[in-house]
């Protein structure tokens, strides 16, 4: 039913001695939407230039159809990209930045001879008011880009790249630059234009929200590898790795030893859990989200801890609880004070069990607490904010 | 305390500007002046800018400075921005020590530009000869086997010292540049030489504007390196100037003096307003 639309195949690309992407093996669907997502100089905008045309690989394919296209330039690539600063032309109106692609005449080979086509006034006029009427931008037809806000400014570079008509459409980060509530309804947006298109987004992002919420596909990114591909749910309850275990949601990450199959060790505590297939006492990375833990009486639970610090988050409690030393983030609705000894329950499914990675050990631990926190919850989240408040901490 | 300081101030500053304005303002007067003195005024002629316009040296050197300048502005104006675009274009390893280089020549003495100009004419020249030299002999032609300096030279020299201030003006204008607007142009369609037209020369026309008028603005005003290497058959008016001061010193000196201080001020003012004036509209357009 899915079509194979876009394959990279063993892509090798490498800067000077710095290795940028190692070996990647990606395959796209026609229709999908897609996300590469990873923290910055993980490797994702360059596969997505890899496909846009404006870098070659060292080594490996790029296909397109079928067909390798590693030498194709951009401006013959059924592709059109939507760039992280919009990079509209500044000395042309709205109309003329939608129109620009369309202007270029076109040369179209019809199996011997090839023709420039040229479209007629009337057509580019009636793609570009029904491409305005798409992003919501009518009547600004005759607008400067400078007079445009940023949203505004993004949905002009949105329908300047789909006017000519692409197969598939790459997005570079699109909405980092804007604030957050608007930055919700692009999503929705974008969502809603690529159902409506029926064609192919790729969309590169640091936010696992933004990832999280439009995405069919996720492809998780660091150090110039695939970590893991999979769908928003598969991501997020089944994590390949202590990395994609963090970077996606908020995440215990625990050592422990895998006993038989469905039962874990944490702490010298046997706990049940749905994970087969490792060796018997395998050490593993466990992760639990805070999400599903329950808090029981002291009594009753698996687990006892101190809770240490309790942060108000509206819908929930953020309690951070330390258990032997190794401090647990707790999402729950009651409310505990600090200092409270409580118990812990988790569900067999609550519970899910990783290999051991090169990121074993480097995430998932509470006990720097704030400052970890905050950089995660807060994607824009201002540096001279956070330096603000160092300050404020030193007095 | 501070007052007094504060007139002070203002005392040295018209000091200066006394100074620095003072003879040219004492050269303009007096080359509406009536008679042939240079200290005394005697009222209001305009006869000495009726006699430069008849005198034929002056005239010639006139057209000689403008068709040197308008070639030389136009040649380096489109080497400049290529050069430019070239440099923007390179990894930053080479691009900072190739932009050192070529704003040695701005920098440096200009008689030293003269002079080294004037030499490796010369020594371009005995080459040249010796080749055509060689060549009358072996193939029997014609060619002429002694050169001498004159427009063409002065016409290199100009492109040479002009090329750099083009290249000055160009660089910011790329470097201000969203470099992603020549790939969204690719990306779109176009083909690099499209995207060179479409995009980037829109972009970076009022510097490439600018770059233009420093270097007419430079041609029109040189005296020295113009001196080293236009030969003695070729004589732009800034040399034609100092070839008066040698003789009888006549009040026409003033006149066309007058004329040229006249015509660079404009030049640059036109540069300066428009530079305020892009200024402005960036800071418009950001707020």
């Amino acid at each position: 039913m899915a079509k194979e639309l876009i394959r990279l195949s063993d892509c090798f690309v490498q800067f000077d001695d710095d290795i940028i992407l190692d070996h990647i093996n990606l395959y796209i669907n026609d229709k999908e939407f897609l996300t590469l997502l990873g923290p910055s100089g993980c490797g994702k905008t360059t596969t997505l230039r890899l496909i846009g045309g404006f870098l070659k690989p060292t080594s490996g394919e790029v296909l397109f159809d079928g067909a390798k296209i590693n030498d194709v330039p951009p401006h013959k690539r059924a592709v059109n990209t939507v760039f992280q600063k919009y990079a509209l032309f500044p000395h042309l109106n709205v109309f003329e930045n939608i129109a620009f692609g369309l202007r270029i005449p076109k040369t179209e080979s019809d199996g011997k001879k090839q023709r420039k086509i040229k479209l007629s006034e009337e057509e580019i006029q009636r793609r570009v008011m029904e491409m305005l009427e798409v992003v919501n931008l009518k009547g600004f037809e005759k607008r400067s880009i400078a007079s445009l806000s940023g949203g505004q400014q993004q949905r002009v570079s949105i329908a300047r790249a789909l006017v000519n008509q692409p197969k598939v459409l790459l997005l570079d980060e699109p909405l980092g630059a804007l604030d957050l509530r608007l930055r919700k309804d692009m999503q929705n947006e974008l969502k809603r234009i690529q159902q409506q298109m029926g064609i192919t987004f790729i969309y590169v992002t640091h936010d696992q929200e933004e990832a999280l919420a439009m995405s069919d596909t996720v492809v998780v990114m660091d150090g110039g590898k695939i970590q893991q591909i999979g769908t928003p749910e598969d991501i997020y309850n089944e994590p390949k790795n202590a990395f994609v275990a963090d970077f996606i949601g908020e995440s215990n990450i625990i050592d422990g030893i895998m006993r038989a199959d469905g039962v874990v060790e944490i702490f010298n505590r046997k706990f049940q859990c749905l994970d087969k297939g490792f060796a018997k006492d395998e050490p593993v990375d466990v992760v639990i989200r805070p999400e599903d833990i329950d808090i029981v009486p002291e009594s009753e639970g698996q687990l006892r801890g101190t809770v240490t610090n309790v942060t108000f988050k509206g819908v929930h409690y953020d309690i951070i609880v330390d258990f032997y030393g190794f401090k647990w983030l707790i999402q729950t609705t009651d409310f505990c004070p600090v200092g409270a000894v409580i118990g812990i329950k988790i569900d067999p499914d609550g519970i899910h069990v990783m290999k051991k990675s090169q990121y074993s050990g480097m995430f998932g631990d509470y006990s720097s607490y704030s400052e970890e926190y905050e950089e995660i919850s807060d994607a824009d989240y201002d540096p001279d904010a956070e330096e603000e408040q160092e300050e404020g901490d030193e007095e | 305390m501070k007052q007094r300081s504060s007139i002070l101030d203002r005392l040295f500053m018209g000091l200066v500007f006394f100074f620095l304005y003072a003879p040219i303002f004492l050269l303009i007067i007096f080359s509406f002046n009536d008679s042939k003195s240079r200290t005394v005024w005697q009222g209001f002629t305009l006869d000495w800018y009726v006699e430069l316009f008849q005198d034929s040296a002056i005239m010639s050197s006139i057209y000689t400075t403008l068709l040197v300048s308008v070639i030389a502005t136009v040649v380096a104006t489109v080497a400049g921005t290529f050069a430019a675009i070239g440099f923007y274009n390179m990894r930053r390893r080479w691009r900072n020590p190739l932009i050192t280089i070529n704003n040695i020549p701005m920098m440096s003495a200009e008689i030293v530009m003269g002079v080294s100009l004037c030499l490796f004419f010369v020594a371009a020249f005995g080459l040249f000869g010796t080749a055509a030299q060689w060549l009358n002999n072996t193939l029997g032609t014609n060619l002429p086997t002694r050169y001498y300096l004159g427009f063409p030279t002065l016409l290199i020299a100009h492109i040479t010292f002009n090329t750099p201030y083009v290249v000055l003006a160009v660089m910011p204008k790329l470097q201000q540049m969203d470099k992603h607007l020549v790939e969204a142009a690719q990306d779109l369609g176009c083909t690099w030489r499209q995207a060179f037209w479409k995009v980037i020369i829109p972009e970076i026309k009022p510097g490439i504007v600018n770059g233009m008028l420093i270097a007419f603005t430079m041609s029109v005003d040189d005296f020295v390196i113009s001196y080293f290497t236009a030969g003695s058959s070729t004589s732009t008016l800034a040399m034609t100037i100092y070839g008066m001061t040698k003789k009888r010193i006549s009040p026409k000196i003033n006149a066309v003096s007058t004329l040229l201080f006249v015509t660079v001020l404009i030049l640059l003012v036109i540069v300066n307003v428009r530079e305020a004036h892009q200024a402005k509209a960036k800071n418009a357009a950001r707020s």
